[in-house]
């Protein structure tokens, strides 16, 4: 038997970690704008070099505000939004470029409000846990967001879907920042209700059923999401919201009951509507036989758009056309709902998957981020936040890749639209703050032996700089140094458990 | 631009693409996991008071022939001026297996309570356990008051008894023991 023992891991800061990876996402997003000129009219964009300064200046804003306000904050995130969001512009620049449309201008300003905007939650908001006392101002104005789109004169329906909402001239999603005040919600209400949730009820073939009354939330959400699906005709956003709240459900009670029971009602419903409403219907038509000659040339709602997208990811081949060499313009909707498709075709599946890979290691950040920090309102909240990030790539992805039925989700920071983007940025924004919370040095250590003390240093007493050896000497006892940390009611004493062995 | 540009550009990119990817994956492997396990029992691994920079060059001296035996010998001694006394308190088995707390003069309180100072996370040791002292150069174990017991070789501890190195002592679900 070999004994294994445990030293705690020294937190790096990581902020100059953060600013070398942030230059090599801005070399990327910025790159490809020169890029998109250099293969379409073999000269650099005349306002390259404003983008460049304009890209920068943001980004190293927000580092600086990073510094300034959660010094402990993951190194990872920030350069990846930054990365993604500004393969994004370069794309959709590029389809500008071939459409003769004003859609990255747009883009442009969104970015910036979006950047300014995230650089504002980190500096108001000093601590995440504040948002838990908002808990069902949350879900109020989750649901009012939701709603919004189908009151009469601001509400719009565009392509079918009757999720706008028109201000002063600018198109809104408000379903967007809904999924945010919904997270608060379901964060602050499951951590609340987890033990009813998690342990009252009977035992049934191994599962861990609720009790009756205790299906009310969920019930609720489930005709929530379909009423979504009904009446504004979006079935993405009602496969998010839903999926978010059962994943976090999950996460708060620990009981594969839960998914067992979201699973059935999520098939449950999406069998009804597709049997009962048309265009939904018509989804599951486009889905399952793209290629057929009927299907591709019906009008409205053919397979012409995926197989078009598909034809460009296979003529992207291996490594792809390039920038501005493809013709992802060929595809509607190139820049928003199929601009997979569109990097497929011009940076190949090499590049697509450094997207996808880009995508990951943000999750992973987020989850990383929910199991680090301690409190169950932030980690409930960190993971939710992930999780949606996470369901957004793999509805579009999936349904432009014809794995699953197409649905209408914007791709987080790279597709065209600006609620997406800003509230994409503000998902980052509380990221940020939370992992600062998650991996900021424990405060104190508390080591009170009765008959003198054992000079314990527990996790994290110094501050660790930068290419301190790790002291494996230093004593360790889980629990020794965390117990009695934080004075947060849910806050519980960090024990390490199960040593590999 | 001649085709040669155009596809050193285009390669160019991705390669920019995947260095991102990587260096970023290359970050956030060095703090994947919370803890960082120390197999002990290698040679010159896992000596608990080396820092990182001289266990390196112990597995060093190793392996070019040293044995790191005598250095083990060598160490209590010098730092404590005893012989053979016990450096570690090592938790054996239950949910802490594996942690290690290097001993000192004072006594070790364990139980449940986060005032001890080896805190068990064990449903079946009492707040307050256990107290292991050193008293007349040897370690001692005495239970206080607890509700299932403290036991040495399958003894129920009822006065302080001495505590030889390397004898099990069960508090709940937990087994520690003294090492050297």
């Amino acid at each position: 038997m070999t004994v294994a023992t445990i030293a705690s891991h020294q937190v790096r800061a990581g902020r100059t970690t953060e600013l070398g990876l942030l230059v090599l996402a801005l070399a990327l997003g910025v790159g490809a704008y020169a890029l998109v000129g250099l293969g379409t009219a073999d000269a650099v964009p005349t306002n390259w070099l404003g983008y460049a300064i304009g890209l920068t200046v943001l980004s190293l804003a927000l580092h600086g505000v990073l510094r300034w306000r959660a010094p402990y904050a993951d190194p990872v995130i920030l350069p990846l939004a930054v990365g993604l969001n500004g393969i994004g512009l370069a794309m959709i620049y590029r389809i500008d470029l071939a459409e003769e449309t004003g859609f990255s201008v747009r883009q442009l300003t969104w970015t910036a409000l979006s950047m300014v905007l995230a650089a504002a939650v980190l500096v108001w908001l000093r601590d995440h846990r504040t948002l838990r006392r908002y808990t069902y101002v949350a879900m109020l104005a989750g649901l009012v967001l939701l709603v919004l789109p189908l009151l009469p004169f601001i509400g719009a329906t565009i392509n079918g879907a009757r999720i706008w909402v028109r201000v002063g001239g600018v198109g809104l999603q408000p379903a967007e920042f809904g999924k945010i005040a919904l997270a608060v919600f379901f964060a602050g209400y499951l951590v609340s209700n987890r033990d009813t949730l998690a342990l009252a009820g009977p035992k049934l073939l191994g599962l861990q059923l609720p009790r009756a009354r205790d299906l009310g939330p969920i019930l609720l959400v489930w005709l929530v999401s379909l009423g979504v699906l009904v009446l504004e005709r979006d079935l993405g956003t009602s496969l998010l919201f839903f999926g978010m709240f059962v994943a976090m459900l999950y996460l708060a009670t620990e009981r594969v009951s839960w998914v067992v029971i979201g699973l059935a009602l999520f098939a449950g419903g999406a069998a009804a509507a597709a049997s009962t409403f048309g265009h939904v219907a018509a989804r599951f038509d486009v889905w399952l036989h793209a290629l057929d000659d009927e299907v591709y040339a019906r009008s409205p709602g053919g397979s012409g758009q995926l197989v078009q997208g598909l034809w460009g990811m296979a003529s992207g081949g291996l490594f792809g056309t390039g920038w501005g060499e493809g013709r992802p313009d060929l595809v509607p909707y190139a820049e928003s709902d199929f601009i997979v498709a569109s990097l497929g075709e011009e940076l190949g599946l090499t590049g697509l998957m450094a997207v996808l890979a880009c995508y990951l290691v943000l999750v992973q950040r987020g989850l990383r981020t929910a199991i680090g920090v301690r409190d169950g309102f932030g980690k409930l909240l960190a993971g939710g936040l992930s999780f949606v990030i996470a369901v957004q790539c793999f509805v579009v992805v999936g349904g432009v890749t014809r794995l699953i039925p197409l649905t209408g989700l914007t791709t987080p920071f790279l597709a065209y639209g600006g609620s997406s983007l800003v509230a994409n940025w503000v998902v980052v924004a509380l990221l940020l703050r939370i992992s600062d919370e998650a991996r900021r040095p424990a405060p104190a250590v508390r080591t009170v032996t009765p008959g003198g003390g054992t000079p314990t240093g527990g996790p994290g007493t110094g501050t660790p700089a930068h290419g301190t050896p790790v002291v494996t000497g230093t004593p360790v006892g889980p629990g020794v140094g965390r117990a009695g940390g934080d004075g947060d009611d849910d806050q519980p004493t960090e024990v390490v458990r199960g040593v590999p062995r | 631009m001649s085709e040669l540009t155009v596809a050193l550009l285009r390669l160019g990119y991705l390669a920019l693409l995947w260095l991102l990817v990587l260096a970023a994956i290359g970050v956030l492997r060095r703090d994947l996991y919370g803890t960082r396990i120390v197999q002990r029992g290698l040679p010159g691994r896992g000596r608990r008071e080396a820092p990182r920079g001289a266990a390196a060059t112990a597995g060093a001296a190793g392996g070019t022939g040293a044995a790191p035996e005598p250095r083990a010998e060598a160490r209590p001694e010098r730092r404590s001026g005893r012989s053979s006394g016990p450096s570690r308190l090592v938790v054996t088995e239950g949910p802490l297996r594996g942690t290690t707390m290097p001993l000192s003069t004072s006594s070790v309180l364990v139980g449940r309570s986060p005032s001890c100072t080896l805190v068990l996370d064990d449903d079946y040791s009492s707040s307050r356990h256990a107290r292991i002292f050193p008293q007349d150069g040897g370690w001692w174990v005495e239970d206080l008051g607890s509700t299932n017991g403290t036991f040495v070789d399958e003894q129920r501890v009822v006065e302080p008894v001495p505590l030889p190195t390397g004898t099990p002592v069960r508090v709940g679900q937990s087994i520690i023991e003294l090492q050297r």
